[in-house]
């Protein structure tokens, strides 16, 4: 540390932080010299709950690990029990818990871009992707009964049909959101506030992000050519056909770039699940006693490599879980990217990797409190509310929406 | 012969005695147990002979007697090479791979934290993932922990968690 060198702790709470996570950083003037990350600080011992509990209801308290990735920890969970069971998934079962997972990448996706815009002060941005985020979050709200922490999944199967009035419903989104998301690719590719403010900002080289082991759209955006849905494929994934994208920008415009890239592969893969959906059953019994085995179990979450281990003990409940989320893979890169950075860098370069959290609120209550009449406002209303609100106040946006085409809901 | 099978035989030739210890349970799924004083060099064989080049986790066990540690080694195809070893409890002393896998320093803090093992060679750094107060001696993956010895543990400065 140099005579003019400082430190600055940021967290474990702090405004650019959206989790609780601790950094200590040294400066250097306005550059990052060198940074320790503490974590834990949200660790609430879900793997020793596990043990405690019957298969059953660790599904429900594993799903409960993420709140964005919720699907993606109970696929990565009840695949691993399945395999250790020697259970025959149907079919149909394994499609529906695909379509589910390509979804929720899309949600995850977008929200993704939406925090983006906002760190680096585009909240123009946020402010569509969030909107066109209701569009999927419709849709997995209209299949699964719920925004986040769906609850598809059991072991053997699917708990929740796909009726065949959905399918257009769900069809006619894809198109809507295809729509927009080429416009997002052209923001990203052309607008040049976007290049010049990502562009050499938390840069990671090949081969710092093979030598750190960095996972997701973060190793792809430099050029690491993984994917687990390709490489070690799982439910449906061996028999669609995409496309792994990749980057060679190695910085924030690249981890940009592959995800907005890799939503035009979501809807491809939908469109290919749909149109090939299996008739049959949606789940097999299984036992409630799993026999002594063990399994290891990866999935491709929004995030990246997701990784599980069961063992079983032939009792009702797990003898170990052991998860390995993505982000904890990738939280370890983060303080590379920031080296020799500058610090107001930071909240973009940290946002970059994607790290969760979560949002469940779907509906606003507004109390009068005078007469004590509670209204529950729909999103439609609440859209029309606030086009009002703007235009009493001169400003109409209504042209605007027009002119992107933005769906009426 | 799969790829899988030819890894296994590659690793029984290389290791004599691994010849009844290395199940190819699935296709993309082998698991082998490795003895402790073996280790080492079985794992710098697998990384850099083998091509393991991708470390997913690593997953501490209680195993009454002994701790059980597997590495989930993978390929860059899918394939995952699980190595099980184990320490004994009163000696649960284990090498670093931080050599090989910078990005291991957080699991093997995990159980160093969680499991009470010792990690020869760990680099300094904080502690993940329990908090700096957490009493000493208390690990909460161990078969033998429970969630109510939370209620009578003594913070270091001596007063009630609750």
């Amino acid at each position: 540390m140099g005579k003019y060198d400082f430190k600055i702790p940021i967290g474990p709470q702090h405004p650019a932080l959206k989790e609780p996570e601790s950094f200590l950083l040294t400066m250097h003037g306005e550059k990052i010299a060198s940074m320790t990350v503490r974590l834990g600080y949200n660790h609430r011992g879900i793997e020793k709950a596990c043990e405690a509990q019957t298969y059953i209801r660790d599904i429900y308290l594993i799903e409960r690990v993420c709140g964005i990735c919720s699907h993606s920890h109970a696929t990565c969970f009840v695949q691993a029990v399945e395999e250790i069971a020697a259970l025959e998934v149907p079919k149909r079962a394994i499609y529906i818990r695909t379509l589910i997972a390509e979804l929720e990448r899309i949600h995850s996706h977008l929200l993704w871009l939406g925090v983006a815009g906002h760190e680096i002060g585009f909240d123009t941005l946020l402010m569509y992707t969030w909107r066109d985020r209701e569009v999927v979050m419709d849709i997995l709200a209209m299949l699964t009964g719920n925004r986040v922490n769906y609850g598809m999944n059991t072991i053997g199967g699917v708990r929740r049909d796909i009726t065949p009035e959905q399918i257009p419903q769900i069809l006619k989104a894809i198109d809507t959101l295809e729509e927009r998301t080429k416009y997002y690719i052209q923001v990203a590719t052309e607008e040049t506030t976007i290049i010049k403010r990502l562009s050499g900002v938390g840069v990671l080289s090949y081969d710092d992000a093979v030598r750190l082991g960095a996972v997701g759209p973060t190793a792809r955006a430099s050029g690491v050519e993984r994917d687990i849905r390709r490489d070690d494929p799982y439910a449906a994934y061996g028999e669609l056909t995409f496309n792994v994208i990749t980057d060679k920008h190695c910085d924030v415009y690249g981890r940009a770039v592959v995800r907005v890239c890799e939503l035009m592969e979501s809807y491809k893969m939908i469109r290919q699940i749909l149109a090939d959906l299996p008739d049959g059953p949606i789940a097999v019994k299984a036992p409630r006693k799993i026999p002594a085995g063990q399994a290891l179990s990866r999935y491709e979450a929004p995030r990246g490599e997701d990784v599980h281990y069961v063992k079983a003990n032939g009792t009702d409940k797990p003898e170990r879980v052991k998860v390995r989320a993505p982000t904890l893979a990738n939280v370890q890169v983060v303080a590379h990217m920031l080296k020799d950075g500058y610090l107001a860098d930071m909240p973009i370069v940290i946002a970059a990797i994607d790290p969760c959290f979560s949002c469940t609120d779907r509906l606003i209550s507004v109390k009068d409190t005078d007469g004590g009449d509670k209204n529950i406002m729909t999103w439609p209303a609440l859209h029309s509310s606030s086009i009002e609100w703007y235009r009493k106040r001169g400003i109409d946006f209504s042209d605007l929406n027009r002119r992107f085409k933005v769906p009426e809901n | 012969m799969t790829e899988e099978d030819n890894i296994k035989l590659r690793l029984i030739q290389k290791f004599g005695f691994l010849s009844d210890k290395i199940t190819v349970k699935r296709p993309r799924r082998i698991f082998a147990e490795i003895p402790l004083a073996n280790f080492p060099e079985t794992f710098d064989y697998t990384v850099k002979q083998l091509n393991f080049s991708i470390l997913a986790a690593i997953t501490g066990l209680d195993e009454g007697a002994t701790l059980g540690f597997i590495y989930h080694l993978a390929r860059e195809n899918g394939i995952v090479l699980n190595l099980h070893t184990t320490a004994p409890k009163d000696k649960p002393v284990i090498k670093t791979v931080t050599e090989y896998f910078p990005a291991a320093d957080a699991y093997e803090r995990e159980l160093v934290d969680l499991l009470g093992a010792q990690v020869e060679g760990l680099p300094g750094g904080n502690r993940y993932p329990l908090p700096d107060d957490w009493p000493a001696n208390q690990f909460p993956l161990r078969k033998d922990w429970n969630v109510e010895m939370l209620d009578k543990m003594e913070h270091p400065e001596g007063k009630e968690a609750n």
